[in-house]
């Protein structure tokens, strides 16, 4: 079996759209309204978590044979806590302004639904590179939705982008006031809202029959 | 009116199925409808209809708004000229203001129906005719400095994610010019609330000295200080304020109208009043700090209690509907006014998150308001 068959593509792809972990599965709603007031925060809160999901399928789906069932979710826990910790470690010593504005978010990786859903659906039950590129597919998935509602936010709500002032100062003199709505946690919850809207106005088939 | 008729009749096969104009249909039918009381038949189920439709209905509550329509134009021009030490007539000081008010009501109307009417036109609905009272009711519920772009943003938000996003007129949960005003509150704060907001400013000269612009409420929440403007000032609404609200004699025409024609619930009126005192009294007993202390009949006269308690907590759509519903609900905005605007120093008014929080309780109340009447009843029959 080839490293990028079809059916390995397909798990890359999946989550970007048809099976997104924020806007489908409705996972990790909780960071995605805190960490996106600005754009540089998210983007790196969406790596960390898409290398912990990765390398985190990655270990359980090695170990998946030898975990005992019960005590299953206390030897994700272990592996999950510690790619958080190195994450954390990581951010500090790389880029310490971000990792202080992530705050205890970083450290709650722990608590995202998406990691512990991916380990129970999917790396319990696959091999290990299948399992990895589910997990970078699914952190990708929750990634882009994060810098969406992001990019949204700070250019409305701060007039900036990635710490840069990208609206014309002219702008402002004619009587432009930033949007302060959009630095609350309301807005984001009713911009993924919007996402979700456009996302299922595209897939008919995503639109639940009732 | 024969002739409007024949005219009608004239251009109709233009906007039906096939005709030139097709896409218009929404907007023509909403005209048409406006205009005449629509002769359809309903071809199953009730035959009877009450004449009185939706659109009659609206054009009651914006009868009823005229009184308060008119002052606020007024009132407008007379802060103005306080303000600024001028000297104008009754008919110059309304001329002042009405020139400022109407940008306000046509951008108002001009982006609600247009969503409406391209939201109608998508889904192949009929316009509905929900906007025609919260068109009117957003410019009385503004500052009067509103900037016109933030106005038609908010009228935007509201319009989608008040009321489109769960299915259109008799389906939104929250009243809808009160989100518009919300989402002006929050994403504006320095254009909704303040002393300089509420009068209206000629740029190119200085204030008279000693003229606040404060409204009685912000002065009672900053300084904790009676307000110098009378009892008899703000029942009549010589302060400034919102545009529609400050004079409680024009709501209580409104009112009045509302009522006569049952257009507005009585219950709901009173109950809040009602609320908004035993709140106060209770304050009163006690009466910590100056605010606490003061007669609870101000709280009925300051800031926009009589208005939202008359022309938005009646709003059928989003009050609850069983009667012994409307007194609880009714109540509870009173009682969350008086207590917002007393015990939380970050808002100074507290009429529109009242009323906007109950909204969202109504199905609840309605809801223990059925059960426990089916449970009395059941009663009934376990006795025997």
């Amino acid at each position: 079996m080839s490293l990028f068959s079809k059916k390995n593509i397909e798990l890359l792809k999946k989550p970007l759209n048809l099976d997104n972990p924020v806007t489908i599965q409705v996972l990790g709603i909780c960071s995605a309204l805190a960490v996106t007031v600005k754009l540089k925060p998210a983007l790196v809160m969406g790596l960390s978590v898409m290398v912990v999901t990765a390398f985190s399928n990655l270990v359980i789906s090695l170990m998946r044979n030898s975990i005992p069932p019960r005590i299953r979710i206390i030897v994700q826990l272990v592996v999950v806590a510690t790619m958080v910790i190195l994450v954390d470690q990581l951010l500090r010593a790389f880029v310490y302004d971000v990792s202080k504005q992530l705050s205890v978010y970083v450290g709650l990786i722990i608590t995202n639904c998406i990691i512990m859903g991916r380990l129970e659906a999917y790396a319990m039950a696959n091999k290990p590179w299948p399992s990895f590129l589910d997990g970078i597919g699914n952190g990708i998935g929750y990634a882009v939705i994060l810098v969406a509602v992001a990019f949204m936010r700070e250019l409305f709500g701060s007039g900036t982008l990635f710490g840069y002032k990208v609206l014309p100062k002219a702008l402002f003199d004619a009587g432009y006031i930033n949007n302060g709505m959009m630095i609350m946690p309301t807005m984001a919850l009713i911009l993924v809202g919007v996402i979700i809207w456009i996302q299922k106005s595209y897939n008919k088939e995503l639109i639940d029959k009732d | 009116m024969k002739a409007i008729r024949n005219y009608v009749d004239k251009i109709k096969p233009n906007f039906e199925k096939g005709g030139k104009l097709e896409s218009f249909n929404s907007f023509f039918d909403a005209i048409e409808t406006f205009l005449f009381v629509p002769n359809k038949v309903s071809k199953n189920g009730v035959h009877v209809h009450d004449p009185i439709d939706l659109k009659r209905t609206m054009i009651i509550v914006i009868v009823a708004l005229i009184p308060s329509i008119l002052f606020g134009a007024w009132n407008v021009g007379y802060q103005n000229a306080l303000a600024y030490g001028l000297d104008r007539t009754l008919l110059e000081n309304f001329w002042v203001g009405m020139i400022k008010l109407l940008p306000i009501i046509i951008v108002s109307y001009g982006v609600g129906l247009g969503i409406e009417i391209i939201m109608a036109q998508k889904r192949g609905h009929e316009v509905n005719e929900g906007f025609f009272v919260s068109g009117m009711l957003i410019p009385l519920i503004v500052p009067i400095n509103i900037p016109l772009w933030m106005l038609a943003l908010a009228v935007a938000f509201a319009v989608v994610f008040g009321k489109e996003v769960f299915g259109g007129t008799g389906y939104n949960i929250m009243n809808v010019a009160l989100v518009a005003r919300a989402f002006l509150f929050f994403a504006y704060p320095g254009q909704m609330s303040g002393d300089s907001v509420w009068v209206l400013n000629l740029k190119d000269q200085p204030m008279v000295d000693g003229f606040s612009g404060a409204t009685p409420l912000a002065l009672l929440n900053q300084t904790g200080t009676m307000p110098s403007a009378s009892l008899a000032d703000m029942f009549f609404g010589f302060i400034p304020g919102s545009v529609g609200e400050t004079s409680v004699l024009a709501i209580l025409i409104g009112a009045a109208i509302l009522i006569f024609t049952g257009v507005g619930s009585w219950k709901i009126m009173l109950s809040t009043v009602l609320g908004a005192l035993g709140m106060g009294y209770i304050f009163n007993l006690f009466g910590i700090n100056a605010y606490m202390g003061i007669n609870p009949v101000y709280h009925l006269v300051m800031g926009g209690l009589m208005f939202g308690a008359v022309f938005m907590a009646t709003d059928p759509v989003t009050a609850t509907s069983t009667e012994k519903g409307k007194w609880i609900y009714g109540a509870m905005i009173g009682i969350l006014v008086v207590l917002i605007r007393v015990v939380n120093p970050a808002y100074p008014e507290g009429t529109m998150l009242a009323i906007l929080l109950m909204n969202v309780w109504a199905p609840l109340i309605d809801y223990y308001v059925v059960e426990s009447n089916v449970k009395k009843r059941l009663k009934r029959i376990a006795v025997k």
